[in-house]
Order: C-alpha cells, then sequence, then structure tokens
C-alpha cells in the first residue's frame, strides 16, 4: 500500500493561473531567460554601482590620461595589479616590471553615497593605493576610470528606459483606453492628437523641446527632463494600439456585464479592460525600452543630454566620436558594447515574452 | 405601485431619417416577487427593452423617443449618470446568455463578486460575504473556489458565478437574458431551479427573456410574447399556454416539436421576422399569419384587454 500523497489529487491536478502558464512557457525558452539574466544582474549591478565602482564617476587621475585597461593577474594565491608607468611618446604607458599590488575586496577608497543615501567607502575591490590604480576598461581623456563611469552611467541610462516606458505606457494606455471606451467624438479627437505627435520627427521635436529649458539646468533636472521628452513621444503610438483592444474590447459582454453591475466608465477602463490588454503591453514595454535608452544615447552623444563630469553611456560614447582616439584607445567604445548586449538583452526576452503570451504555442 | 413600470416605451436605433424602430410602444409592468417571462424570436426587441429597463444601451446608437421606465417609482430615462450606476445592480440586476463571456477572463472569480459588493455594499466586501454568496447559488467548496479564474469552471458553474454578482447587492429585479440559452439541458433545469429557489428566499422579481416556452411553464407568473418589436400578448402564463390568444402565440407553440405523434416535418411559421426599419404595414405579423384578413394591412392593431389580465393585439382572435 502506497502511502498517502502529501496533497490531495485534486490540489494537485490545480489548473495553472494565466501567469503561471505564461511563466511556464516563457522558461522554454532559453534565449529569453538568458536575456532576462542579463538584465537582472545588469540592473543589480547599477543599482549598487557605487560599491562595485572602484572609483568615483568623477575622480581624475592626472597621471593616467587614456590609460589602457589595468588587468588584474593570479600570482600565488593573490590577485596582484601591476603597475604602468609614462612611457615615450604622448599617452604612452610602460609595464612596470615585478612592481605589483595585490588586490583586496571590500577595500576602503573614495567616498559615495550607496542608493543614493547612504554614505560609505566601502568598495567591492581595489588596492587602496592611488599609486597602483585598477583602470579594467582603461581610463578616458581626463583619467576616469571607464569601468566605473559605465557603472555610475548605467543608473541612469537603464533607469531612464523603465522609468520613461512606466510613464508613456501609463499615459497611452489611460489616453487609449478612454478613447476607445467612449469611441464616437472623444476617440477622433484623441486619435488626431496622436497622429499630430506621432507625424513630427522625433529627433527634431526632441532637440527642440530640449531648446525649450533653460541652460545650465543640474543632471538631475536634465534627466528628468530627458524621460519627460522622451514619455512625450513615446505614449502616442501605445495609445493608439491600446484603443485598438478597447474598442474591440468595449464590446465583450463581460463588459455590458460591469456596466450593468453600476461600474463608472473609469472603473470599467482601468478594472476590465486595461488589465485584458497587460499581456500585450508587457511584451510591448520590454521591447521599446531599448528606444528609450538609444534615445538618451543620441540626446547625450549630441551634447543635450546628461551633461559632464555626471556619467551616462550616451555621454561617454561623445569622447569616442573622434576616429583619432578610436584607433589608439579602443577601449573608449566600451559604452557601445554594453549598450549592445542591453538592447539585445531586452529584445531576446522582448521576443521571448511575445512567444510566451500567444496562447496558441506550446 | 409597481416595481417596474414600462409605458409606451420607444426606442429607435439611428436619428431622423436613418431611424429604426426597434421598440416600438412597448408596455409592461412587474410587481414585486413576480416573474415576468419576455418571449420572442431573434431580433424582435425583447433584449433592448431589458436592457433599456437600466438604460444599458448605448446612446447613440439608441435613441429614446418616447415612453417612460419608472423603477421604484423613478424614470430610469431621466437618471443622471450617477442615479444610473446606483440602480444599475443596486436595483436591478442582470444575468446574460453565455456565462463564459460575461466573466473576465483575467480575474479570479472571488475578485468579480468582491467588485460588485464594492460598488453597492462596501461595507460587507469581504471573502466571507463571497463565500456565502457561492454557497448560496450552490458551488461545492467555495472556500478553494474564490481562487479560480472563470476557464477553470464549467459553464453552470460560470453562470452560478454570474449569478452569485447579480444577487451580491440584493437586487429588487434581477433581469436574465436568456440565462440558460449556452448551457446544455441538465444543467439549464439546475439553474432555473436555482433561480426559482432564490426568487422564493429573497422576494426579487424576475424578467426573464427566453425563446424557451418550456422555461415560460416553469417559471413564469406571466408572459409578454414580443413581435417585431411590439407586444403582441400579455397573459398568465397557465392561460396562455393552455389557450394561446394570439395567432403569433399560436405558431409559436405549433413550432414546438413534439416526442410524440408521427409528424414527419417539424412544423415552422412560414416566412421571417420582418426586418427591422422594414415592417410591414397594418399588423406586423399579417404576411405570416395564417388567418390574416385584407385590413389586417391597413391599421396596426392595437393591444387590448380581451379577458380579464389577459391582452392581444389582434382583433381575430376568436
Amino acid at each position: 500500500m502506497e502511502t498517502a500523497a502529501p496533497i490531495s489529487a485534486a490540489e494537485a491536478k490545480a489548473p495553472l493561473s494565466p501567469w503561471q502558464l505564461f511563466w511556464q512557457r516563457l522558461k522554454r525558452r532559453r534565449i529569453a531567460m538568458a536575456g532576462g539574466v542579463i538584465l537582472i544582474f545588469l540592473y543589480a549591478v547599477a543599482i549598487f554601482g557605487g560599491f562595485v565602482a572602484p572609483y568615483r564617476y568623477d575622480r581624475i587621475d592626472n597621471n593616467s590620461f587614456f590609460h589602457p585597461p589595468i588587468w588584474p593577474r593570479v600570482q600565488g594565491f593573490h590577485l596582484v595589479v601591476p603597475r604602468y608607468e609614462p612611457g615615450n611618446g604622448t599617452f604612452a604607458y610602460r609595464l612596470v616590471l615585478n612592481d605589483t599590488k595585490p588586490l583586496h575586496f571590500f577595500v576602503r577608497g573614495g567616498k559615495y553615497e550607496l542608493f543614493g543615501f547612504i554614505p560609505t567607502s566601502v568598495h567591492l575591490f581595489g588596492t587602496g593605493d592611488d599609486n597602483y590604480p585598477v583602470f579594467l576598461f582603461g581610463a578616458d581623456q581626463f583619467g576616469r576610470d571607464v569601468f566605473s563611469r559605465l557603472l555610475y552611467g548605467s543608473q541612469i541610462s537603464l533607469s531612464i528606459g523603465v522609468i520613461g516606458i512606466s510613464i508613456s505606457f501609463v499615459l497611452g494606455m489611460i489616453i487609449g483606453g478612454i478613447s476607445g471606451y467612449f469611441a464616437g467624438l472623444t476617440d477622433t479627437l484623441i486619435m488626431r492628437l496622436c497622429e499630430l505627435v506621432m507625424s513630427i520627427p522625433a529627433l527634431y521635436l526632441i532637440i527642440s523641446l530640449r531648446n525649450t529649458f533653460p541652460p545650465g539646468m543640474s543632471s538631475a533636472q536634465i534627466y528628468a527632463m530627458i524621460i519627460v521628452i522622451l514619455s512625450f513621444i513615446g505614449w502616442a503610438s501605445m495609445a493608439r494600439v491600446i484603443r485598438g483592444m478597447a474598442l474591440s474590447l468595449r464590446e465583450q459582454q463581460f463588459i455590458l456585464a460591469a456596466r450593468a453591475a453600476g461600474a463608472t466608465p473609469i472603473r470599467v477602463i482601468v478594472r476590465h479592460i486595461l488589465p485584458n490588454t497587460f499581456s500585450y503591453v508587457i511584451v510591448a514595454a520590454t521591447l521599446s525600452v531599448p528606444y528609450y535608452i538609444l534615445g538618451e544615447v543620441v540626446l547625450s552623444f549630441l551634447g543635450v543630454g546628461i551633461q559632464e563630469p555626471s556619467a551616462s553611456w550616451g555621454n561617454m560614447l561623445t569622447a569616442a566620436q573622434n576616429t583619432d582616439y578610436l584607433q589608439h584607445y579602443p577601449w573608449l567604445l566600451a559604452p557601445g558594447a554594453a549598450i549592445f548586449v542591453t538592447v539585445l538583452a531586452f529584445n531576446f526576452l522582448g521576443d521571448g515574452l511575445r512567444d510566451a503570451a500567444d496562447t496558441k504555442s506550446l | 405601485m409597481n416595481l417596474l413600470e414600462i409605458k409606451n416605451l420607444k426606442m429607435d436605433f439611428g436619428k431622423d431619417a436613418d431611424a429604426l424602430r426597434a421598440v416600438d410602444g412597448v408596455s409592461l409592468t412587474i410587481g414585486a416577487g413576480e416573474t415576468v417571462c419576455l418571449v420572442g424570436e431573434s431580433g424582435c426587441g425583447k433584449t433592448v427593452t431589458a436592457l433599456s429597463i437600466a438604460r444599458l444601451v448605448p446612446t447613440p446608437p439608441a435613441n429614446y423617443v418616447g415612453g417612460e421606465i419608472l423603477l421604484n417609482g423613478q424614470d430610469t430615462l431621466k437618471m443622471s449618470s450617477r442615479e444610473l450606476q446606483q440602480i444599475r445592480g443596486g436595483v436591478v440586476s442582470y444575468v446574460f446568455q453565455d456565462p463564459g463571456a460575461s466573466l473576465n477572463p483575467v480575474f479570479r472569480i472571488g475578485n468579480q463578486i468582491k467588485e460588485s459588493l464594492k460598488l453597492h455594499k462596501p461595507e460587507k466586501a469581504n471573502d466571507a460575504e463571497v463565500i456565502r454568496l457561492l454557497k448560496l447559488v450552490g458551488i461545492p467548496a467555495p472556500e478553494s473556489r474564490i481562487r479560480n479564474y472563470p476557464f477553470e469552471m464549467s459553464g453552470g458553474m460560470q453562470q452560478r458565478v454570474m449569478i452569485a454578482i447579480a444577487l451580491a447587492s440584493e437586487p429588487k429585479l434581477l433581469v436574465a437574458d436568456e440565462p440558460t440559452t449556452a448551457l446544455d439541458v441538465t444543467i439549464q433545469a439546475q439553474i432555473l431551479d436555482l433561480l426559482s429557489e432564490l426568487k422564493q428566499r429573497l422576494g426579487m422579481a424576475i424578467l426573464l427573456i427566453t425563446h424557451n416556452l418550456g422555461i415560460v411553464g416553469d417559471m413564469a407568473d406571466r408572459v409578454a410574447v414580443m413581435y417585431a418589436g411590439q407586444i403582441v400578448e400579455l397573459s398568465p402564463a397557465r392561460e396562455l399556454l393552455r389557450r394561446p390568444l394570439h395567432p403569433y402565440t399560436r405558431a409559436l407553440m405549433n413550432s414546438v416539436p413534439k416526442l410524440r405523434g408521427d409528424a414527419d416535418r417539424l412544423s415552422a411559421i412560414p416566412g421571417n421576422v420582418p426586418r427591422i426599419g422594414n415592417f410591414p404595414p397594418g399588423c406586423r405579423f399579417a404576411p405570416r399569419c395564417p388567418i390574416a384578413k385584407p385590413e389586417c394591412s391597413k391599421k396596426i392593431p392595437e393591444l387590448l384587454e380581451v379577458e380579464p389580465g389577459r391582452f392581444v393585439r389582434c382583433p381575430f382572435w376568436k
């Protein structure tokens, strides 16, 4: 006789909720999962950016302009950092033999605020000696550590995508939901407005909007402004799609049932129509995040985005505009690689989400 | 005072020259605790009449031209949208034909019942009340069922959930629009039994829309037969089933297939229901009527009381 099962048969066979089914289908898509894991890693590193980065984004080392990458190497049981000294010619560096410093973890270094409000000076790794710098991705034209700036930059570049998407999608869903649910004249007016916004070439709109803001703003203000600008452009296309879905959903019987139960129009839109668009919205949002990241890159690249010395992937790439630099100091392209990986990861994840949201797929 | 009094309701779809009269002078009363059946072929205006009670037909395209709908003595056609939201669910609740389509597919049923409570009885919007309602409509193991999604339930269970949602606010009038059409016969019987039992217990009135005359016999106190936007016969259910007066009602009852007998063919009413906006002059049933006379096509006959409580829109009913 078998022992009783720990859960009853009925419980074991309980059908999965839509989200569980969604998750099961997503788990089967390796590339999407890989994209997701990469993104979780990138965002985690960005959140702990100040801790992971050995230096502050604005720490200038006057002896290390255009310093090539310095990688720790294994010596005995230690990781050690070699030392370079200025060589012949401008910005040339020469390895000093047998002069190394062990690399320490959780080392004291420059002060920073973890999560923006916990003052501390502990860094994940470092030598603790300014004469032995660790430049994993080299240094830029001011002798600043590219790796550290990449991490600080990711805080801006990665969060712009998520915050921008949140704002523009919430706007787009509400406006599109209202447009589709009420139909008629409301719908016509809102849709013409959307078309107006969409018909303006995005780049010109961005730059002209940028010019309406006063010069000399702080980095935080510019950051907020970029999000507002990108969201202002982004809501229209979302609103159109949601409007189309709302138009078909409003004819469904459960909408009539909700109205018959005394629900107000706003309640019907928010509680009944919009949740039925979520599977589309999540996919669309994931696939749209790269546009916001690239939008920030474009703005900063054109010099109207995040201003020096603050770091963003876009303004770091500005330094890589010069072909001369690129030829001699290719590590300045590191933010380009970071953008490439992030955008690709978002696209892989988005494709996987789309397949998983499609109930007809296996 | 009657719970519901529809007086000479006239409703068009479209405006002015394009107006199509969907409901043409319907008058109907429902007393507290009474069950009235609305019978007729598809497209005769049953559903729009019923939806009009809580003004659920979107205007436009619909357009109320005349008449009044007195619910508890207040005209719903003159209500503000705020008052209407109180009435909907609060005084009159609806149960629709296809329970699978009436439930929001992305929410657990417990939350959907709770939503109805939140709207009309916010102080009772808790799991205990939801479970009580699910028990009331005869759903087994309600404690675990509240976490189900609609697609995890059978049609009959879904319809029970819909009834629970409708009852959550303790309405005075339950409008059931073909509540069993999408269900199979045994479930149909269960749902109808449930409705009559709840009616007894809660003392609410029911307006039951159906085209199944068997249901009429089971449930109805009174029956209104509609044809092409008009009521053609209004009568206590028992008398109507025993002795239908209007030729359309008679034809309808003749069309019910009988298990006994040796008829090879099912009898049907010849012709089609006239299309809305294309009604024949005079009596609208005249072109299909077996006893039609030339004068039938000249003037629309009046709905007259020919016997106590029995109204017929046909001068030749004898």
